[in-house]
């Protein structure tokens, strides 16, 4: 291997690693905040991609359903969980956060899709039409069962993973879609070329992270998500919702994965399916990061980005044997590692 | 009745165990009661219903308003506060994240800062400490931190969880003194411990718990004098 391919490669991985990177982090602060490992955030980068499709082609995306159905659903599971307890006034609320909001997001982009509005609008209302999506799944499979230890979550979400994949066909059909580039530039460092792309995708992970990064140490709504992660009994003694933490956590976690969308889907073709991949690695850098540390989860999902890409060059074919192989050392070094942390937080 | 807090006939059961029966009792404004008893005999499991962690049957007021069906949350709005027996601080973060954690709840987010820094008057060991993680504290100055944290939110009802569980005598000594300062601020206290003697020289009104029900309650003084009570739980004399 030629230092020329290798610095096309790392190129490559790095900009693939990026992508996870945005998926790995939203999928550890949903981790600390919910205990739910949320597998399918790469559905939603998916589904992001498939909108944005759509929002290009003048269509409207099936996201504008789905987000209906979804807060249909939400919401008279709400409303019947309020009437139960009798607490008829908390209805409004309920409303609006479960039924209105979705509603009035989706029903923007309904109406603007076939307008063709500019690229950066384009880009504003996929991000609207996919934020919905996981505080309402959260509203109508999670809630019911906040309680449940973190492996049934875990199951419920790979459930869920599923069955969204299921409804991705059903909404936005079969055919793989590759949005237009958002940018055309390129960029020549020591004689090898970066893509308008790629830059673009190592800035926005690298100023999504840093936004991340200030809202979690100086703002009073990102010290209280780390404060339900940190002690959930001691959040609530002092007021802090863990639900409406939460919920605050699949919206930021769903951003994340929707930029992410955004970034890939004009590098890859992606299909209704293709989230799974997607989520899947940036699993892989979580656990890397051992599911807590947020840089340990961004260098992780680089690692994966960096070492698919040159498993890709010398089997393109086993490329996702190698990475997943790559679990299993891993998982032994980590649960080796804990076992460490563990007794040292007994002297 | 303009009681603070009022339990009536409160039961509390885990499963077909029953570990509190039928208690009632009572905290004036600005009053201290304490709760004392032996080790399991449900004072905890009391606290930790009234402040609606767990389950209970009976009836409960705050100021007058019912509480049936009010969640943990909607009562620290409402201005009740618990230091748990656990403490339950934020480890990972800093004293002063703590803190200002404790504020959440209020509205008047103007004042948040003067009352940190009326906490630091209070606790001066939590200053120098207040860029320090709160896992890396003692256990006199996470006892500390508990009861600043739930000062930040400003109550008028604070319920202490054996505030002196594990921590050596002279900084009991220390936390009674601070306990019993409380009472200038106006705040009620409801105080569960097994250390009887202090808790009985903090309190007005003293109820003593045993395998889940009161089984005698007055004047903390008149408890203190008791000599049934002396022999069980005040070691002799």
């Amino acid at each position: 291997m030629s230092f020329d391919i290798a610095a096309i490669l790392a190129v490559d991985g790095v900009s693939n690693g990026a992508i996870y990177a945005l998926v790995a982090i939203g999928t550890v602060l949903l981790f600390s905040v919910t205990r739910v490992m949320f597998v399918p955030f790469g559905d939603l980068a998916a589904f992001t991609a498939l909108t944005l499709a759509a929002l290009d082609g003048g269509k409207r995306p099936g996201t504008v359903a789905l987000v209906a159905i979804l807060a249909a659903l939400a919401f008279s599971m709400e409303a019947f969980a309020l009437l139960r307890a009798g607490r008829r006034r908390d209805l409004p609320k309920a409303a609006l956060y479960y039924l209105l909001v979705p509603g009035v997001l989706a029903a923007i982009v309904g109406v603007a899709a076939p307008l063709h509005p500019p690229l950066p609008v384009r880009l504003l209302l996929a991000l609207m039409a996919v934020t919905p999506i996981a505080p309402l799944l959260d509203r109508i499979v999670f809630r019911p069962v906040a309680d449940a230890p973190v492996l049934l979550l875990l199951i419920i979400a790979v459930a869920l993973h599923f069955a969204l994949v299921g409804l991705g066909l059903l909404f936005f059909g079969p055919e793989g879609v590759r949005t237009e580039p958002l940018t055309s530039g390129s960029l020549e460092i020591f004689g090898t070329t970066i893509s308008g792309q790629t830059v673009l995708i190592v800035v926005a992970a690298l100023a999504l992270s840093g936004l991340l990064y200030v809202c979690f140490d100086y703002t009073l709504v990102g010290k209280a998500l780390r404060a339900v992660s940190s002690n959930r009994t001691g959040a609530r003694l002092m007021g802090i919702r863990p639900a409406r933490a939460g919920a605050i956590a699949y919206i930021l976690g769903s951003v994340l994965a929707g930029v992410s969308g955004i970034l890939i889907a004009p590098v890859n073709t992606i299909f209704y399916d293709s989230g799974f991949l997607i989520g899947l690695k940036a699993f892989v850098g979580a656990i890397i990061g051992g599911l807590y540390s947020y840089p340990g989860a961004a260098l992780g999902a680089l690692f994966v980005g960096l070492l698919e890409s040159f498993a890709s060059f010398e089997s393109s074919s086993l490329k996702d044997v190698i990475v997943f192989s790559l679990l299993v050392p891993i998982l032994m070094w980590r649960s080796i590692a804990s076992l460490h942390l563990e007794e040292d937080d007994e002297e | 009745m303009n009681a603070m807090l009022s339990l009536e006939n409160v039961s509390v059961s885990y499963g077909h165990i029953e570990a509190v029966r039928d208690v009632s009792l009572s905290v004036a404004p600005g009053q201290i009661v304490t709760i004392i008893g032996p080790n399991g005999a449900g004072k905890t499991t009391l606290m930790m219903a009234a402040m609606g962690l767990l389950p209970s049957s009976g009836t409960m007021r705050f100021e007058g308003v019912d509480l049936e069906g009010v969640e943990v949350e909607r009562r620290v709005e409402m201005g009740m506060c618990l230091v748990p027996e656990r403490r339950e601080l934020f480890h990972d973060m800093s004293v002063g994240d703590n803190l200002l954690l404790g504020a959440f709840s209020r509205r008047d987010r103007g004042s948040v800062q003067d009352d940190i820094e009326d906490v630091f008057q209070r606790f001066p060991r939590l200053r120098e400490r207040r860029r320090q993680a709160a896992g890396t504290l003692s256990g006199g100055e996470r006892q500390m931190l508990a009861l600043g944290r739930a000062l930040m939110a400003k109550p008028r009802l604070l319920i202490l969880d054996e505030p002196s569980l594990g921590l050596a005598p002279l900084i009991v000594r220390e936390i009674f003194r601070i306990i019993a300062s409380l009472r200038s601020l106006g705040i009620s206290i409801l105080l569960v411990e097994q250390n009887a003697r202090a808790a009985l020289e903090t309190a007005d009104i003293g109820y003593v718990l045993e395998t889940g029900q009161i089984s005698q309650s007055g004047a903390s003084a008149d408890l203190a004098d008791d000599p049934g009570l002396i022999a069980a739980y005040l070691g002799g004399r």
